[in-house]
């Protein structure tokens, strides 16, 4: 198998190799043919060693012959690799299994509760509206909760408050003795009836332009099927030099359509009457009874859903404002009400009873936080 | 308050249809809370002729009937005992809803004879409690009619919900003035003519507080016959739900809701000597006409004759000197009450009268002569006899009050623009006296019932409410500002991401009541005296919540009571430390009960414990944007805890939260089973986060970290922070992260002695650390956990 150069056929060696590689079985058996081959005593290593042997002439055309052999069994060697390689995953593959029809558990995510949400609806459509946040005390004076807000100690609209009382605070002053000088009965402590008493708080404390809006508990000691001591208010209020009536009616037209999603959504209002409004309104919305369901949008029913009216000048004086120069409006609803309508929640009592099924079934996600950016608020919810 | 449309009619002059007047009413400002049409559910029932009445073949105390309906005979089986030929009585066809039952009637067979109908009585009409017998009607009644016909039920009664402001209309007639004030009719002219009196009265008057009551007017009626009212005073009153008594009576009722007008009348006859208006005197009492004897004391105005009080002012009369059949002589009284003192007098004593309701919202003063005469003018053509002079005492007070509307006021403030014109044509209707002056103001004064009209604003809305708010355009509220501003403050925003973060935690939201019973505060460190509420609704809800803890866990217990033992709840909102503004503060509470999870095949389940506490905790920090690395916790929990697993988060000396396990006893002691692990986290004790949105610079160092782990034996009682902080300190710059990531103890450490496992993360800045920078790190380290735990390498 020696040619005249003396060394053997590098095509036959190619051939060889190709051979044993393609009867290589394992990388093992892969490994061993490169040995043989390659390896630092393998066939085309040595005939690589012969070469110094030959004259330049023959050695360098014999080293390129050989050296093209090399190149052509690594290639080889690296096909068969790659190949066995497949073959070897597809065969570990084949023997793995796992049951993907195993039930999996999913990171159990808590609830939002209804009323958190229908404020966070509320306080979205009003922020828009330029409205921001403000909040007060639950623990109010008297001052605050109703002399401020035009009704006095005698009004019969307080009887129809069911107030809350809190002991006297003993031998101490309140804040508006001590700043008014006001007479005995003004600092008496209550839970607040209604959110107003933020209107009051917020007055006293910054000139106009004011426009806010107030999410909170309220208290009154009433407890039925459709009254609870603890229930939830939301108060707005606009003051500065030009609101009217139009702008009431537009704002709360705006917000009724956008909290109930419904374009069209028919929007009464009644005269009515409130100690800390005048002219006063109270807003319905047009639902349907039809077949003993209630149904928001047309209908031809009328269904209550918030009082308003432009601000007592009184209200104005009381809390320092000049009612010559500022006038606005004010409105507030029940946010349990709200949630109660929008979302088909029976019964209001069910609202504290913390029932998990309950809290689950009514309650939202965690991250369906209500924007208006995110298109119309209409609670996709959790179920 | 209700009328009826018969009796609204007798004031206005109208052909409006029902519907329109009840929208009218609403859109005026009088919300009709129902419309009750009785004649619609007696609309079958028809007056028939018995023709024939013969024992029933097969049952003793039956009866078969033939009755001629007025449209042909039908039988009908009959077990009335009064049930006889040539009766007269209300038929009900097969077919009929029956009103009391709500029962259809049908065609049956009684005992083998058809029946093909009813006869009926009161009761199953919803009439009347007499089911003893059917009705039997008057001979002259036509057959075939309808029995609410002949009754006058046809009248439909409309039940308005009248405001607190409007006392003029708690009476029809200031109802009938509104709607004619809108243009829906006539208002008819009311006959005040006085009447004559014949003789002076022998009962005189004396008003000795003229602030309790300023006018006082009396008239001695005798001769009279207090038999019962005529049919259409009978059918008002009972229309509205009241029960007719005797004519006199029955007319001071009729005017409290014709005109707004009580009137009170004594019994002439019991009375002994003349009549004093005057406070009550400590030890008086009264025996009122609701058959409640009162104990009276000197905030109560009373109308007292010689023997002593006869009636409580403008809120109740008494029984001794009450009306009766055999009254002849009257004594009636016309009197203006002070509505505080008459609302507080209702309010004590627990009286909620007709005259009451309307004396507290303040009753028309200069209507009282005119009330007097119109009772005389009824009682005298009732009753007969005859009628004294007036006798007064006191003086109506000063009414009069002038307000000026300026012209563009209802644009202004009502939005919508009003003619001076016109505004003065609708303050005219509404009985106000109005004057132009100059650039189209108006000079108005309000009529003497309406006390409630007290300034321009209410003019506008005087206006405004007379044309329709619907009238109004509406306007969109203007852009404030140019720029969008946030509706949160930014308090109130990172609350609300502590909101939403504990919910994605897995803790579902609860809402519980901020009062909880004293109890209960107590158990969580509450309950101070100035926290306790005067008139709590139960003793239950008494006491202002020291923590939203006790409310989560009667939740919890709750929902265990019902097959629910695992639950977790927070709650976001208001704890009360003391009765000032301050003292309220915004809390997140929640607790985790029972199992972590359902059993599962992946996550093997097991007790609730308190470092679940302690993440929600710290995430609701985190949320709150707290700098977590300087949270110090502390093992010195409040009583409510566990004293041995539970813990303080503290930033320096601010306490931000608790954590841990519940306290077993206090578990015990709202009935809720353990384990429970609760945590409260006090929002505004987090500090604001420094302001300015720009975030450090970021540097990424192109170096690879490279990672070491630590064990260190220590004694068993070392807090684990004690390590990390000093393992922390080595190299501030070098560690970018430390982790506990084991704890052993048992088998190969000595006993009393435990093993915890770090690994520290290096992150070089600057090249690549060489193996011998890493080895002095790790001398540095071993060094100083050593020193500041007393424990060592574990080898």
């Amino acid at each position: 198998m020696n040619d005249v150069t003396g060394l053997a056929d590098p095509s036959r060696l190619i051939e060889a190799a190709r051979v044993d590689i393609a009867a290589a079985s394992s990388p093992e058996a892969l490994e061993e043919v490169r040995v043989r081959y390659l390896g630092r005593r393998g066939q085309l290593t040595l005939m690589m060693r012969d070469l110094g042997a030959l004259d330049p002439d023959a050695r360098r055309r014999a080293g390129a012959e050989l050296n093209d052999a090399k190149d052509r069994i690594t290639a080889a060697l690296g096909e068969a690799a790659a190949r066995l390689g497949r073959a070897a995953l597809e065969q570990r593959l084949a023997a793995e299994r796992a049951d993907v029809t195993l039930p999996v558990q999913f990171t159990s995510e808590g609830r939002i509760h209804p009323i958190s949400q229908t404020i966070d609806e509320i306080v979205a459509i009003f922020g828009e509206m330029g409205f921001v946040v403000a909040e007060g005390p639950h623990i109010e004076e008297d001052f605050y909760n109703f002399t401020a807000l035009n009704i006095p100690p005698e009004h019969p609209a307080r009887q129809e408050h069911d107030t809350f009382y809190l002991p006297p605070r003993r031998g101490r002053q309140s804040n508006r003795e001590a700043t008014l000088g006001a007479a005995d009965d003004g600092s008496r402590l209550v839970l607040r009836t209604h959110t107003s008493p933020v209107q009051i708080r917020t007055m006293l404390a910054q000139q106009p332009p004011i426009r806010i809006i107030v999410p909170g508990r309220t208290f009154r000691a009433d407890h039925d099927a459709t009254h609870s001591p603890m229930f939830h208010q939301v108060e707005g209020l606009v003051v500065d030099r030009s609101t009217h009536m139009g702008h009431l009616k537009g704002c709360l037209i705006e917000f009724c359509r956008a909290f109930f999603g419904i374009d069209d959504l028919p929007v009464r209002f009644r005269p009515s009457y409130f100690p800390f409004t005048e002219p006063s309104a109270e807003v319905d919305i047009g639902c349907s009874r039809a077949g003993g369901r209630l149904e928001i949008g047309a209908g031809g029913d009328w269904l209550e859903i918030l009082g308003s009216g432009m601000v007592h000048p009184k209200v104005l004086h009381n809390c320092g404002i000049d009612p010559a120069q500022y006038q606005g409006f004010a409105f507030g609803m029940g946010i349990e009400r709200v949630a109660m309508l929008k979302y088909g929640i029976p019964d209001l009592r069910t609202f504290y009873d913390s029932d998990f099924r309950w809290l689950r079934h009514y309650g939202f996600l965690p991250l369906d936080v209500p924007s208006l950016v995110q298109g119309p608020l209409n609670g996709a919810g959790a179920a | 308050m209700k009328t009826t449309l018969d009796w609204l009619r007798a004031h206005l002059e109208t052909d409006a249809p029902l519907a329109a007047i009840v929208e009218r009413l609403i859109m005026l400002g009088h919300d009709v809370e129902s419309v009750e049409n009785r004649a619609a559910v007696l609309e079958p029932f028809i007056i028939a002729y018995v023709v024939s009445a013969e024992r029933h073949p097969n049952a003793d105390r039956l009866k078969v009937c033939v009755v001629d309906t007025g449209n042909g005979h039908v039988q009908v089986v009959c077990g009335a005992p009064n049930a006889h030929t040539g009766m007269k009585g209300v038929f009900a066809p097969a077919g009929t809803v029956i009103p009391r039952t709500g029962a259809l009637l049908k065609e049956s067979t009684i005992r083998g004879v058809a029946s093909r109908g009813m006869l009926c009585s009161t009761y199953e009409l919803g009439l009347g409690d007499d089911h003893a017998g059917i009705i039997e009607i008057a001979e002259d009644a036509p057959v075939g009619v309808k029995y609410a016909d002949l009754l006058g039920l046809g009248d439909a009664v409309i039940d308005i919900k009248v405001t607190p402001n409007r006392a003029d209309c708690l009476g029809v007639r200031g109802i009938a003035r509104d709607l004619a004030a809108s243009g829906l009719g006539c208002l008819k002219p009311l006959g005040t003519t006085p009447v004559p009196g014949v003789f002076g009265s022998p009962i005189g008057i004396e008003i000795e507080d003229l602030k309790a009551c300023p006018l006082f007017l009396g008239r001695h009626l005798r001769g009279v016959h207090n038999g019962p009212s005529p049919e259409w005073l009978r059918r008002r009153l009972e229309a509205i739900g009241l029960r007719p008594i005797s004519a006199l009576v029955d007319i001071t009722n009729f005017l409290t809701f014709d005109l707004s007008r009580p009137l009170h009348v004594f019994d002439a006859g019991r009375l002994d000597g003349s009549l004093v208006v005057r406070l009550a005197r400590e030890g008086e009492t009264l025996h009122a006409l609701n058959g409640q004897e009162y104990a009276l004391d000197p905030d109560v105005t009373v109308i007292a004759d010689r023997t002593g009080v006869q009636s409580l002012g403008g809120v109740i009369g008494g029984e001794a000197t009450g009306c009766t059949a055999v009254t002849t002589e009257v004594y009636i009284e016309a009197a203006l009450f002070d509505p505080i003192r008459t609302a507080a007098t209702g309010r004590r004593l627990n009286i909620a009268s007709d005259a009451r309701y309307r004396f507290e919202r303040g009753l028309d003063p200069a209507f009282v002569r005119d009330g007097l005469e119109i009772a005389t003018r009824l009682m005298l053509e009732l009753c007969g006899g005859e009628a004294s002079e007036v006798v007064t005492a006191g003086a109506a007070p000063d009414w009069r009050r002038c307000y000026v509307l300026r012209a563009e006021r209802p644009a202004s403030l009502g939005g919508q623009h009003v003619s001076p014109e016109e505004s003065a044509a609708i303050l005219h209707d509404l009985g106000c006296t109005v004057e132009p002056l100059t650039a189209g103001d108006l000079s108005v004064e309000p009529p003497s019932w309406r006390g409630d009209i007290e300034g321009e604003a209410d003019l506008v809305e005087e206006v405004l409410r007379v044309k329709g708010y619907d009238q109004i355009p509406a306007v969109p509220l203007s852009r404030e500002a140019a720029l969008p501003r946030p509706a949160l403050a930014p308090g109130r925003r990172r609350s609300e991401l502590v909101r939403r973060t504990l919910a994605g935690r897995g803790l579902t939201e609860a809402v519980t009541f901020s009062f909880i019973s004293t109890r209960e505060a107590e158990l969580f460190g509450g309950a101070k005296p100035e926290l306790r509420l005067v008139n709590p609704i139960s003793a239950d809800l008494d006491a202002m919540r020291p923590s939203l803890l006790p409310g989560l866990v009667a939740a919890v217990r709750r929902n265990a009571d019902r097959g629910y033992p695992d639950t977790a709840l927070f709650e976001l909102g208001p704890l009360y430390r003391d009765d000032t503004p301050e003292g309220q503060l915004l809390a997140a509470s929640g607790v985790r009960a029972g199992q972590k999870g359902p059993k599962h095949w992946r996550s093997p389940s097991g007790p609730v414990d308190l470092y679940q506490a302690k993440e929600d905790a710290l995430a609701a920090l985190a949320a709150m944007g707290a700098p977590a690395d300087n949270v110090q916790t502390n093992a010195e929990p409040p009583a409510w805890f566990h004293p041995g697993r539970a813990g303080v988060l503290r930033l320096g000396p601010t306490v931000l939260g608790v954590f841990g396990e519940l306290h077993p006893a206090v578990i015990e002691a709202l009935d809720a089973r353990p384990p429970i692990v609760g945590f409260e986290v006090f929002l505004d004790a987090v500090p604001e986060p420094r302001a300015g949105r720009a975030k450090p610079p970021l540097q990424l160092s192109v170096f690879q970290p490279i990672e070491r782990d630590f064990a260190f034996i220590v004694d068993e009682a070392l807090p684990a922070e004690a390590l990390l902080r000093a393992a922390r300190g080595v190299d501030r710059k070098l560690v970018s992260e430390i982790r506990l990531f084991d704890i052993y103890q048992g088998a190969g450490l000595p006993p009393g002695k435990k093993s915890l496992a770090i690994t520290v993360r290096l992150q070089p800045q600057d090249r690549t650390l060489t193996d011998s920078e890493i080895e002095g790190f790790s001398k540095r380290l071993i060094a100083q956990v050593e020193k500041a735990t007393g424990g060592q390498l574990r080898g």
